[in-house]
C-alpha cells in the first residue's frame, strides 16, 4: 500500500524532544515514557507493507518502508528510550535526554529507510546525537573522547556517503535492498556500515569514547549506534561472505581485551564488539536462520547489554570509581543493583531461561546446519569467552572479589525501576522464547529446548567458570589500558608529525640563512620592485606588488575552477 | 604493571564480623558446592545420546564424553593465556593517553 499519510516513525522521537527542556520534574518524565510508547503504536498500527514515496531528482525515495525487520528493530530501541528515559531521567540534564532521544528516533528512522538517503540522513543525525550524549557528561576526557568519537563517524559518514553516490550512479537506484559487495560503491557502502557495527581496524571508538558518558548516557550509546549498523548490514549485504571472517574477529577481540581490561564499563564496551561480532558472523552466515539469529540477538543484546551498564552505572553514581581495582564486594549493600547486575551477566552468557540462551544459540546452529566446522568450532568456543569476559569478570569484580570496604547505598527508585524492568524481559524472552520468534523476518523452525540443548550448554558455562576461578591469580586486575589500532593516530601520527616538524625546522632555518645571504644582496633591488614591510607593520608596495590583491583572488578562482572541472569529470 | 596496593578492608577486620561468603573458614566449602555442580553438569551425560554434528565431514569430537565440557574449559583456559600473552605488549599504564 502507498500512503501520503505515513508518518516516519523515528520523527516522533527525535521531534518530541525538543518538547523536554521545556518540562520539569513528573511531566518530563510522562513525555519520556509516552514518546517511546506513542512509536511502539505508531510502528505497530502502521500496516505491513506501508510504503511513502517521494520523488527526488531522477531518483525515488522512500522514507517509510515497514518491513520485518524494521519494525522489530524500531520495537526494541524503542522499548530501549523507554528504559533509558526511567533510569536516566533524575539524573541527567534536559541537554543530554533531548540528544539521547534525538539519537534513539533517528534510529528508528534508520530502520524505516525505503532508501540509501534517507537512511544516511538518519545516520548523521545519530551520529551527532550521540555524539552529544558523550559530551554531557561534562569532563574533559568526555570531551575529548567525544570529538574522537565524532571523528570517526564523520569519515564513516564521508564514506558511506560517497558509496551511495557511487551506488547510485552505478545503479540507477537509491533503494535500500541487499547487495552484494562487488562494485566499488557497494564496498564503501559496506565499510560505512562497518565502521558504525566496531569492525577492524575501528573497533577501538567504543571502547574510548563510551565509557566516558554519563551512568545513563551509555546505557542508550550502548544500544543505538551499534545495533543500527546490524540492522543496516542484515538488510544491505546478508550473506556477505567478508562478514564471517570480520565478525569473528570482532567476536574474539572483544573477548581478549575485555579480558585485559580493569574499567568496568569499558569490559562492558568490548563486550559490545563480541556481541556484534556474533550477530556480523550470522549475517555473514546468511541463511534464514542465521539471519534471524542475528535479528534475535540483537534484540535481546539490546536488553541485557543495557541491564549490565544499568547495574554498571549504578556503581558508578553511587561510588563514583569505575576501576575493578577499587571495586569489590559490593553485593552487601546494594544487593539491588548486584541482582540485576547477575541476571544481565547470565543473559549475556546465554544461560538457559535467559534472552541469551535462545536467541544466540540460532546463529551457534546456522553455523552447524551450513556445514560449517570451524565457524561453529569458534562460536562455541567465544560462547564460552562470553561467560568468561562479561558473564563472570564483571559481577565478580564488581559485587564480590575481595571486599574493598565500600559501602555505598543502593540505586535510586528509578535506576532500580528500569533495571528490574528489563531484567524481567531477560527472562521472559529466555523462557517463553516463542513471543520473539514470531516477529523474526523468517519463520522459525527451531526447538531452543531441548534435554541435550540445556545440559550442554550448561557444561560449557560451568566448565568455563571453573577455568574463571582456577586461573584467577593469572587475571589479577592491573591500573592499564591495552593499546589498539587508535594508537596509530593518537600517539603514532602526533610523533610523526612532531618529528617532521622538527626536521622542516632544521630545513628551513638552513634555507633560511641561505636566503638571508642571497636577500642582502638582492635586498635593494627587491624593495625597489616588491616593497618593503615598514617597522610599524604597515605594507609599502612596491612596483610589482601593486597587483597583488587582484593577483591573490585570480588565483583563488583557478583553483576552484580546476577543482570543479576536475570533480565534473570524475563523476 | 602496579597491582593494586590497597589493603582490602576484609584482611583487617575480624572474621566474625565479615560476610560469611569472606570467611576464609568458608573458602573450601564454596569450592565443594562448585565442583558438585560441575559433577552434576556432566551426570546427564550417561543418558544423553550426543549427535555430532558434521558427522558426515568426519569430525565426530562433539560426540565425544562431555565434549561441551572439556571444551569449554580448554578454549577459556586457551583464550586466558592468549590474553596474558598479548598483554605483555598491549598494556599500558591507565594514564597513557592522559599526557
Amino acid at each position: 500500500m502507498t500512503s501520503e499519510l505515513a508518518f516516519p516513525p523515528g520523527l516522533i522521537m527525535v521531534l518530541g524532544a525538543m518538547l523536554i527542556p521545556f518540562l520539569r520534574g513528573r511531566q518530563r518524565l510522562l513525555l519520556l515514557l509516552g514518546l517511546p510508547l506513542l512509536t511502539l503504536v505508531t510502528v505497530w498500527g502502521l500496516p505491513g507493507d506501508v510504503s511513502l514515496k517521494v520523488g527526488f531528482l531522477d531518483y525515488m525515495l522512500e522514507p517509510v518502508r515497514s518491513t520485518a525487520e524494521g519494525r522489530l528493530f524500531a520495537t526494541i530501541f524503542a522499548i530501549m528510550a523507554f528504559a533509558g528515559g526511567l533510569y536516566a531521567h533524575r539524573q541527567a540534564s534536559a541537554t543530554e535526554l533531548t540528544a539521547a532521544f534525538v539519537y534513539a528516533g533517528s534510529a528508528i528512522g534508520v530502520t524505516f529507510a525505503g532508501d540509501l538517503l534517507t537512511l544516511f540522513v538518519f545516520w548523521e543525525i545519530m551520529a551527532l546525537g550521540s555524539t552529544l550524549v558523550i559530551w554531557s557528561a561534562g569532563t574533559q576526557s568526555a570531551y575529548r573522547a567525544g570529538v574522537r568519537y565524532l571523528l570517526i563517524h564523520l569519515l564513516g559518514g564521508v564514506i558511506l556517503m560517497v558509496g551511495i553516490v557511487a551506488h547510485a550512479i552505478e545503479s540507477g537506484s537509491l533503494a535500500f535492498t541487499a547487495m552484494q559487495p562487488d562494485s566499488f560503491g557497494n564496498w564503501l557502502i559496506l565499510i560505512g556500515f562497518l565502521i558504525n557495527a566496531g569492525a577492524p581496524p575501528l573497533s577501538a571508538w567504543i571502547a574510548d569514547a563510551y565509557p566516558e558518558a554519563s551512568p545513563g548516557g551509555m546505557v542508550f550509546l550502548s544500544a543505538f549506534t551499534t545495533k543500527t549498523a546490524v540492522f543496516a548490514l542484515l538488510v544491505g549485504f546478508p550473506g556477505a561472505d567478508i562478514l564471517v571472517p570480520i565478525g569473528l574477529y570482532m567476536v574474539f577481540y572483544g573477548i581478549i581485551y575485555a579480558l585485559l581490561e580493569n574499567d568496568m564499563r569499558r569490559i562492558l564496551a568490548y563486550s559490545i564488539v563480541n556481541q556484534v561480532g556474533f550477530m556480523v558472523t550470522a549475517i555473514g552466515i546468511g541463511t534464514e536462520m542465521a539471519l534471524n539469529g542475528a535479528a534475535a540477538h540483537a534484540f535481546a543484546h539490546i536488553i541485557y547489554k543495557a541491564l549490565l551498564l544499568m547495574s554498571a552505572g549504578s556503581v558508578l553514581l553511587m561510588t563514583g570509581k569505575r576501576k575493578c581495582t577499587d571495586l569489590g564486594g559490593l553485593f552487601q549493600s546494594m544487593p539491588v543493583t548486584a541482582i540485576n547486575g547477575i541476571i544481565g551477566a547470565l543473559a549475556i552468557s546465554a544461560f538457559p531461561f535467559t534472552s541469551g540462551f535462545v536467541t544466540k544459540s540460532l546463529e551457534t546452529q546456522a553455523a552447524a546446519n551450513e556445514g560449517m566446522l570451524l565457524v561453529w568450532l569458534l562460536l562455541l568456543a567465544a560462547s564460552a569467552g562470553v561467560f568468561l569476559h562479561a558473564g563472570i569478570k564483571f559481577p565478580w569484580f564488581v559485587f564480590f572479589q575481595r571486599d574493598s570496604g565500600l559501602r555505598p547505598k543502593d540505586a535510586p527508585w528509578n535506576m532500580g525501576a528500569a533495571m528490574v524492568f528489563f531484567a524481567f524481559l531477560c527472562i521472559l524472552l529466555g523462557v517463553a522464547p516463542e513471543l520473539l520468534y514470531r516477529f523474526l523476518p523468517y519463520p522459525v523452525e527451531y526447538e531452543a529446548y531441548t534435554a541435550g540443548k540445556v545440559v550442554f550448554y550448561l557444561q560449557l558455562l560451568l566448565f568455563s567458570g571453573l577455568a574463571f576461578f582456577l586461573l584467577l591469580p593469572l587475571m589479577r586486575r592491573t591500573e592499564t589500558i591495552s593499546l589498539d589500532f587508535d594508537w596509530i593516530w593518537r600517539v603514532g601520527l602526533v610523533r610523526l608529525l612532531r618529528a617532521f616538524g622538527r626536521a622542516w625546522n632544521r630545513v628551513s632555518d638552513a634555507l633560511a640563512a641561505v636566503l638571508d645571504t642571497i636577500g642582502s644582496r638582492l635586498g635593494r633591488g627587491g624593495r625597489r620592485y616588491f616593497g618593503s614591510r615598514v617597522d610599524d607593520g604597515q605594507q609599502v608596495h612596491g612596483m610589482f606588488a601593486r597587483a597583488w590583491p587582484i593577483g591573490t583572488t585570480a588565483l583563488w578562482i583557478a583553483v576552484l575552477l580546476t577543482a570543479y572541472v576536475f570533480f565534473y569529470y570524475l563523476a | 604493571m602496579k597491582e593494586s596496593s590497597r589493603e582490602p578492608r576484609t584482611a583487617s577486620q575480624p572474621e566474625a564480623k565479615k560476610h560469611w561468603l569472606y570467611r576464609s573458614e568458608n573458602l573450601p566449602k564454596l569450592w565443594v558446592i562448585q565442583i558438585l555442580v560441575l559433577v552434576l553438569a556432566v551426570l546427564p551425560e550417561f543418558f544423553l545420546h550426543h549427535h555430532p554434528h558434521f558427522e558426515e565431514r568426519g569430525f565426530t569430537l562433539d560426540g565425544t564424553f562431555a565434549f561441551y565440557a572439556w571444551y569449554g574449559f580448554l578454549a577459556c583456559a586457551g583464550m586466558v593465556a592468549l590474553a596474558k600473552v598479548l598483554g605483555i605488549f598491549l598494556k599500558r599504564k591507565d594514564t597513557y593517553y592522559d599526557e
